[in-house]
Order: structure tokens, then C-alpha cells, then sequence
């Protein structure tokens, strides 16, 4: 009982009354893979809920970020050697997310503190966790930077900074765009509020991404079963096979 | 029209497959060659991750050649005895290439070495093919009938455990094709090709097999390869992609048949131009990838470097 008095009195003096809180929504719970999966758009809307009026100072800006499941990623890099094109380093990445999408009311470098982005991991280069790459080659910002800008040219990285309005200081919303070659996993979703680049609020929640019908039933039994999808898959390509051949002897009879 | 491929886990359009296969499954009935070392490099293109790409279509390749040796079965083109003998050298080269590639592969140059690999075989083997049947079709238009020569060389007829090979019109040691199979089954698990445009010309040149019969015989050894390494990669790597392979072979069993039929209209050494030309074109494109300095010096992987 002491214990637990103590631990509630620790978390009301960690917690200061906040003054701003974030509220905010998806326009649906889940994405499904079906077949003719071709991408899917996701909006996202919420509002700054407060007791007090709108307080002065520095102005009220809002960061949504969206990011898919992280998987570790190994990154080379090539280099001339005995007149070809070899890869000679490579970093291993620890987790990278396969996805990963911001959208701000303004340029991230005016509405966010480096000392804040470093607590809530919220920049694309934040996102990227790397311990003991710079132990395996010399310069790992440059295979760091090559990940990212990959990435941003395959479109799997978006910073889309200035494109949520913020009306009355209260209401927001944005959309973002899921590719069709999406990871399947757990998209979380966070959205943080800041004045003078510190975050006064944020919130967290998750949109799952799955396969569905035959994806799902394609994808578990090349998982559960190996073996038997193995045959499967040799016996529909046999089948097709003999089937294509005799299709063709019979239009030509 | 966009299809999601559940193991690929990418989208792209199904047109696009159904095309690729269908240009590949023409060629291999034309020729008698898997077409892997042509569709691979397809689909990487295409965006299909390079793992699931090599996996997928070997068993994309079984389906285009069971169509194509179908259709040389009725012709009663395919040597079974010899294709039994290849088979039979190709599955012991195929075990041992899985070893020399896992080997590579902890050495982390194996996407280099396969490079080159395709680059000197491909190379060796359509500088070969090209001179020597340009050489036929000047001759056969100079209206000169050269004698038929002996191909085979001395030490081909030394050689102990002769066996009579009626189809293909041979009495010669089962040796030769049991190395000639080891050493396509090793090649093809490097390399992640069926191996036909390695098979062809060995069939033709070092055993001496009349062209006819090598293409339907050919087809049969890349089934038996092919068929072993889509096991391999379903139950280790689980990079089989069964959508893929669907729409890759429904072009692809119709292509062969077109191919096939292509194939009888032309004479076996146009054909065997065409091929050279084709190899050779392919083995200069991954040439100049290795020579150009590629516009993005960095690439990604999912694997583990080391």
C-alpha cells in the first residue's frame, strides 16, 4: 500500500496539469490487402482540447507522424576496384521503419527543438535507430543519408512539412497516403502539440495493416507449411504446363 | 491493372507479368533455354525483391519448360536416356553449387561473383555459338556441302562405360554428359538459372548431339533442376511467390507453345544465331553495369553483412 502511494504521488509530480491536450481520430481502424491492393488513403483529423483560453506566447503547431513496422536493413556501398563496380562496406542498420510519413503545420527546424525530436524520435533520421554502425565503417552518416534518400525516392519516406492547417488554433486534419507496397504490421500513428519547439502534448495510436482472403491464405501457407506449398506451387506450374500444351493441340486438331 | 503479390509484398500490374512471360516462354520453346537468365533481371526491374524474383521464377521456369517438352515429346525429339544420365549429374552439381553459394555468401561478394559469372559464361558461350553458325549459314549459302565432321575428339571415344544413345544417334561414355549435367547443376544453383544456354551448346559441341533432339532433351534436365531449386527456396527461404508464378507461367505456357512452333519454321542454325545474339546482348548490358559507375553508389539489403 506505502508502495503504491508512492508511485501515484511520483507519477502527479512527473505529470504537470496540462494546459493543451491533443484529441484525434483515423478515418478507419484497419487497412486490408486484398488482391487489388492499390495503395489506400488515410485521414486524419483531431482537435486541441483546453479548459483555459487559448494561451499567449509562442504560436500552437501540430506534428502528425505515421510509421510502419521497422525491420533491420543492411546498406553497401560500391566502390571502383580493379576496373569494376564491387560493393566493398556495408553498415547494418539495426531497425529502419518500412514506412514512415510527417506532416507539420511548418518547417520542422522552427517548430521543433533538437533536444525534443531526440526524446520523441519524431524526424525521419530520429526514426532510424543504429547502434554500433559507426563501429563497422568510417562515415555512417553517409549510409545513414543514402537510407533515407532511397527510401524518399521509392516514396516509403515522406516529410510533407506545412500541409496540416491548423484552424482557430483548435482543429486540424491531413491525409496521408499509403504506396500499394506496403509491409504488413502495426502503422502507428503520433501526434504531438509545440510551442517554441517544445512538445506540450502528444498522442499514440496504432492502425493495423493485414493481409486479407487470399493474400492471407497464400502468405500462411508458404509460412506453416513450406513443404507442402512447395508442391503445390510445383504442381500448379506442372499442371499449367501440360495444360497450355494440350489446350494447343486441341484448337490446332 | 494492379495485382498485390502476397509474398513480394509489392504491387504491380499484372499486364506487365503476363507480358514478360510470354516473351520468356517464347524463347525457351524456341530455343530450348529455361529463359531464367532473361526473366530475372525482368522482374528486378519489374521491382519484385531480387530473393523472391530468383525463387519464383525457377518455378515459373518448370511450368514454360514442361509446356515446351510437351510439345518435343509428340515430336519424339528428347533423348530420355541421355536426359536421365544429365538429371543424374545435374541434382549431384546442383547439391554442390548450393554449398559453393552459401560460401560465397558469407563472404559477401555473391551478388558480384554471379555477375560475373553471367558476364564469362555468357560471354564464352555467344562469341562461340555466333561465329560458328554464321560459319553454317555462309557455307550452306556458298552451296558448298562441307563433310560432316567428327566432333567429338579422341579422348571422348577412350573413355570407359559406353552407352548407346538411339534418339540422339550416339555410342559414346556416359561420363562426358554426367559432367557436362554436374557442371550445369552447379552453375544454375549459383547462378539461379535453369542453365539451358549452357546446356545447349555443351549438348551441341562436346557431345555431339544432332541440334533437334537437344532442345527437347535440354527442357528436361531444366525441369529436373528447376523443380529441385523451387523446393529449396520454398522450404528455406519461403521466397516463393505463388501469385507471381501464376501470372509469369500463364504467359509463359502459352509463349513456349508459340516458340515451339516459331521453332520448326526456322533452320537450326538461324536458330541457334538468334540465341547468340540474344546471349550476347544480355552478357554485354551486365558488362556495362559493372564498368559504369552506377548513379546510386549505395544499395539496400535485408540481409546481414557479415
Amino acid at each position: 500500500m506505502r508502495w503504491g502511494a508512492l508511485i501515484m504521488l511520483l507519477l502527479s509530480l512527473a505529470l504537470p496539469a496540462r494546459a493543451e491536450q491533443v484529441v484525434a481520430g483515423l478515418s478507419q481502424a484497419r487497412v486490408q490487402i486484398t488482391a487489388n491492393f492499390a495503395g489506400s488513403e488515410i485521414l486524419i483529423f483531431g482537435a486541441v482540447k483546453r479548459e483555459a483560453p487559448v494561451p499567449e506566447g509562442a504560436p500552437l503547431h501540430v506534428i502528425v507522424t505515421v510509421a510502419g513496422p521497422s525491420k533491420p536493413v543492411t546498406v553497401r556501398r560500391k566502390e571502383r576496384r580493379f576496373g569494376i563496380w564491387v560493393n566493398t562496406e556495408a553498415a547494418d542498420i539495426a531497425a529502419a521503419p518500412t514506412f514512415y510519413s510527417i506532416a507539420s503545420t511548418g518547417p520542422l527546424a522552427d517548430i521543433l527543438l533538437p533536444e525534443e525530436d531526440s526524446i520523441h524520435s519524431i524526424s525521419v533520421p530520429r526514426s532510424i535507430r543504429r547502434p554500433g554502425v559507426f563501429r563497422q565503417v568510417g562515415d555512417a552518416p553517409a549510409f545513414v543519408d543514402a537510407l533515407i534518400r532511397i527510401r524518399e525516392g521509392e516514396g516509403q519516406y515522406k516529410l510533407r512539412e506545412g500541409v496540416i492547417d491548423l484552424t482557430e488554433d483548435t482543429l486540424f486534419r491531413t491525409a496521408v497516403r499509403l504506396p500499394a507496397n506496403l509491409t504488413e504490421g502495426d502503422y502507428e500513428v503520433r501526434f504531438f502539440l509545440t510551442r517554441g519547439g517544445e512538445v506540450i502534448d502528444d498522442y499514440h495510436t496504432a492502425i493495423p495493416v493485414r493481409k486479407v482472403g487470399l493474400e492471407r491464405w497464400i502468405y500462411n501457407l508458404a509460412h506453416d507449411l513450406p513443404l507442402v506449398y512447395g508442391l503445390l506451387s510445383l504442381a500448379v506450374a506442372i499442371g499449367a504446363g501440360w495444360g497450355a500444351s494440350a489446350a494447343f493441340r486441341f484448337f490446332q486438331a | 491493372m494492379q495485382i498485390y503479390l502476397p509474398i513480394a509484398e509489392v504491387s504491380v500490374n499484372a499486364l506487365l507479368l503476363l507480358g514478360s512471360g510470354g516473351l520468356v516462354g517464347i524463347l525457351s520453346g524456341m530455343f530450348g533455354v529455361g529463359g531464367g537468365f532473361l526473366l530475372t533481371p525482368l522482374l528486378f526491374f519489374i521491382g519484385i525483391p531480387p530473393a523472391v524474383a530468383v525463387a519464383t521464377q525457377a518455378n515459373q521456369i518448370v511450368a514454360s519448360s514442361v509446356s515446351g517438352v510437351m510439345a518435343h515429346l509428340r515430336r519424339r525429339t528428347v533423348d530420355f536416356r541421355m536426359g536421365w544420365v544429365l538429371m543424374a549429374g545435374g541434382v549431384v552439381g546442383a547439391a554442390i553449387g548450393v554449398m559453393i553459394f552459401n560460401f560465397l555468401k558469407s563472404l559477401g561478394q555473391v551478388e558480384l561473383f554471379v555477375s560475373l559469372c553471367y558476364v564469362v559464361f555468357l560471354g564464352i558461350i555467344g562469341l562461340l555459338m555466333f561465329f560458328e553458325s554464321l560459319r553454317a549459314i555462309r557455307s550452306s549459302r556458298s552451296g558448298v556441302t562441307r563433310p560432316p565432321t567428327r566432333r567429338h575428339r579422341g579422348w571422348i571415344h577412350a573413355l570407359p562405360f559406353k552407352m548407346k544413345f538411339r534418339t540422339s544417334g550416339l555410342y559414346i561414355s556416359v561420363i562426358p554428359p554426367l559432367l557436362v549435367g554436374a557442371a550445369v547443376g552447379i552453375l544454375s544453383a549459383v547462378m539461379g538459372v535453369g542453365g539451358g544456354f549452357i546446356m545447349v551448346p555443351a549438348m551441341i559441341y562436346l557431345l555431339g548431339m544432332p541440334t533437334k533432339v537437344v532442345v527437347g532433351t535440354s527442357l528436361l534436365q531444366i525441369i529436373a533442376v528447376t523443380a529441385f531449386t523451387t523446393m529449396l527456396h520454398a522450404i528455406t527461404n519461403y521466397t516463393v511467390d505463388m501469385a507471381l508464378a501464376v501470372l509469369l507461367l500463364i504467359g509463359g505456357v502459352v509463349g513456349a507453345q508459340v516458340g515451339t512452333r516459331i521453332g520448326v519454321y526456322l533452320k537450326a542454325e538461324q536458330l541457334r544465331i538468334l540465341l547468340a545474339i540474344m546471349v550476347l546482348a544480355v552478357c554485354g548490358k551486365l558488362a556495362l553495369d559493372l564498368l559504369i559507375e552506377p548513379a546510386e553508389l549505395y544499395s539496400l539489403g535485408t540481409e546481414a553483412s557479415k
